[in-house]
């Protein structure tokens, strides 16, 4: 189980819910993947088409949304985002995101922390999307952060786990549960980003664009299920030379 | 009188109640924050809240999201 401030989880994937090509598709898709924690946005209803509301599609409690404030290119903003979000019924949980630049959509530190501090001084529980750094992962983690969800890769490239050694320092040091958030491009890198300790990955783009976004769901599920279990069987040590599986001995009859 | 909703020019009649303003536009006062003059006006609020002439309104609900990235390929 997985547990995050007061909350517990079965399901180590988050999926996000943006990029999908119909709310039925994403509906089967969160459903196919067994996740609980689906990451949602905030914006303004479009007056002339609203078009369908989320709430409707995947809402009735079956997972437990987790409002980001994607968008935010600041603290203030973020800030103003996630009490639009409470507000809106969203809860009190948060995945802090402050992106100033649309090019790389690389987190900001100094206003992460910055927002993180008064988010948490306001009630929030807060799991902020970061760089995979360590320095910060620790002061985030020092200022109440509930989980750091440090990044493989940019948003949406679907380039793996980049940042992987940093990844690693990250989990072996951080209290907090740690979310391997954005670049997940594959099942395997998923697997693989459970096999280092992570406590959970957030997937989303990789899921939406699949030829078939259902079936992909439903992989990436099962990875990081696998993934998990290989972290908690303990794997093998990784040896520069050879070590024989089969016995070396009884082989005197082929001399 | 006039109102501004999410920057754009609207008119209506007469004032009117936060909660019958967002039913009015087909959207479900429950999965819909409103903010009025920059103030969030909450749920319980709604029923007593009036749009008065001038207001400038924001209308905004939770859409799928996770992230966010034109595809470079």
């Amino acid at each position: 189980m997985l547990t995050i401030a007061d909350k517990t989880f079965t399901s180590r994937l988050f999926v996000g819910t943006g990029k999908f090509s119909s709310s039925d598709i994403m509906r089967q898709a969160l459903e196919a993947s067994e996740c609980e924690m689906v990451t949602v946005a905030l914006r303004r209803v479009e007056l002339d088409d609203p078009g369908d509301d989320i709430m409707q599609a995947i809402g009735g409690g079956k997972f437990f949304f987790l409002p980001n404030t994607a968008g935010a290119r600041d603290a203030v903003e973020a800030v103003r985002l996630a009490r639009l979000a409470r507000a809106a019924g969203g809860g009190n949980w948060l995945k802090l995101e402050v992106t100033p630049d649309p090019r790389t959509l690389l987190p900001d530190p100094v206003e992460t922390l910055k927002a993180a501090e008064e988010l948490v001084q306001d009630g929030f529980v807060v799991l902020p999307y970061i760089n995979a750094d360590p320095v910060l992962a620790l002061r985030l983690q020092e200022v109440g952060a509930a989980a750091v969800m440090p990044l493989g890769a940019p948003i949406g490239t679907n380039r793996g786990l980049l940042t992987r050694p940093l990844l690693e320092i990250i989990i072996e040091q951080m209290e907090v549960p740690v979310v391997v958030d954005a670049g997940i491009g594959t099942p395997s890198q998923a697997a693989a980003a459970m096999e280092m300790g992570a406590d959970a990955v957030l997937v989303n783009t990789a899921i939406a664009v699949a030829g078939d976004p259902v079936a992909m769901a439903a992989a990436f599920g099962q990875a990081v299920i696998a993934g998990r279990r290989a972290y908690k069987a303990g794997l093998g040590a990784i040896a520069c030379r050879a070590a024989a599986s089969s016995p070396q001995t009884g082989l005197e009859f082929l001399r | 009188m006039k109102i501004i909703v999410n920057g754009e020019e609207r008119f209506l009649e007469t004032e009117i109640l936060v909660t019958d303003y967002v039913k009015s536009l087909d959207l479900d006062p429950e999965t819909v924050v409103v903010e009025v003059d920059g103030r969030i006006i909450t749920r319980q609020d709604y029923q007593s809240t009036l749009l008065l002439d001038g207001a400038e309104v924001e209308l905004i609900r939770f859409i799928g999201g996770g992230q966010d990235a034109d595809d470079c390929r």
